[in-house]
């Protein structure tokens, strides 16, 4: 008899410490708690993978309203229809294409193709290297002041490696030899990677007109590729350096290294 | 607790609270998702891939 009793009483008070009334600051805080890590684990899901939706759609977007964008390489099959190449007497080594206007910042003024990344690969580049303006809804941004495709100096171009649409995410894969093909309005400028490292977010020489030789000046026509590393973090920098092989004037073609893709 | 609370204070049977409360939390996850995450990701830079002089 007094066993259950003891239970009925050993109950009550439970019973009584859940009242709707009592506010219990534990338990608040516990809510709250639970809340931040709900929102911690949405901005992972968002930084993660909901930008890079975002940013291919966007950047897709882009190329595929640029009206001088050369139609077979934004749809994806240059490498396999019967495209015609350039032919060698239109191709330009040893002087300047025609200049063209210095695009106003955030304007998208050229394409980049690169064989390594799959015939499909085809991004825009815009003037200008903040992430709020270009780099994140834009995707590949070209430094200030340097030069233009397929001129004197050096063609800087930065982009994410992750995240945002991360245009330069396989950048790890590049090659020496392997082209990096750029399309303007006028010209297409041909550039084959010579190098690669790692180097501090603060080595601004290697966007010089001459790539880690900023006293030298211009000494000949050059292409930058800056990105994160390592992925996911912001401590360094990936860089590679090209040069150009040629430049030619758009309407005649393209260039026959996008039709090699390499395995 | 702050969810009893706001169940309590969410008008309609059940089935409407439940309703309610996913049109809710998808309004507010696509404010996030739109405005303010793009905003906070700027102000920790730890993706930035660009090469600049040290501040």
């Amino acid at each position: 008899m007094s066993a259950p009793a003891e239970t009925e009483h050993a109950e009550r008070p439970r019973a009584h410490a859940k009242p709707r009334s009592g506010i219990s600051a534990l338990g608040v805080i516990g809510e709250l708690l639970i809340l931040a890590g709900v929102l911690l684990g949405l901005y992972v899901v968002w930084e993660l993978f909901y930008t890079d939706v975002q940013g291919d759609r966007a950047q897709r977007e882009i190329v595929e309203e640029l009206a001088w964008a050369d139609p077979e390489v934004v749809e994806g099959d240059v490498a396999t229809s019967s495209t015609e190449t350039i032919p060698d007497d239109l191709k330009v080594t040893d002087e300047d294409p025609p200049a063209m206007d210095y695009p106003e910042f955030t304007e998208t003024f050229a394409t980049m193709m690169v064989p390594r990344w799959g015939d499909d690969y085809v991004r825009p580049i815009s003037e200008g290297d903040t992430r709020r303006d270009v780099l994140d809804p834009l995707g590949i941004g070209h430094y200030p002041d340097t030069a233009l495709p397929g001129e004197t100096g050096n063609f800087a171009v930065s982009g994410h490696r992750t995240t945002y649409g991360k245009p330069f995410n396989r950048v790890d894969e590049l090659e020496q030899g392997d082209y990096l093909v750029v399309q303007t309005e006028d010209i297409w400028a041909v550039y084959h990677v010579t190098d690669w490292e790692i180097v501090d977010p603060s080595a601004i020489e290697v966007i010089a007109p001459t790539p880690n030789d900023p006293a030298a000046g211009e000494t000949g026509r050059f292409i930058t590729l800056t990105t994160c590393h390592p992925e996911y973090s912001a401590a360094e920098r990936w860089v590679v350096y090209g040069e150009l092989d040629y430049w030619a004037p758009t309407g005649h073609g393209v260039p026959a290294e996008l039709l090699e893709v390499p395995q | 607790m702050i969810s009893t609370w706001l169940w309590s204070r969410i008008p309609g049977p059940t089935a409407l609270k439940i309703l309610l409360l996913i049109v809710v939390i998808a309004a507010v996850v696509m404010v996030l998702f739109e405005w303010v995450f793009p905003w906070i990701s700027t102000v920790i830079p730890i993706q930035d891939p660009t090469i600049e002089e040290a501040p």
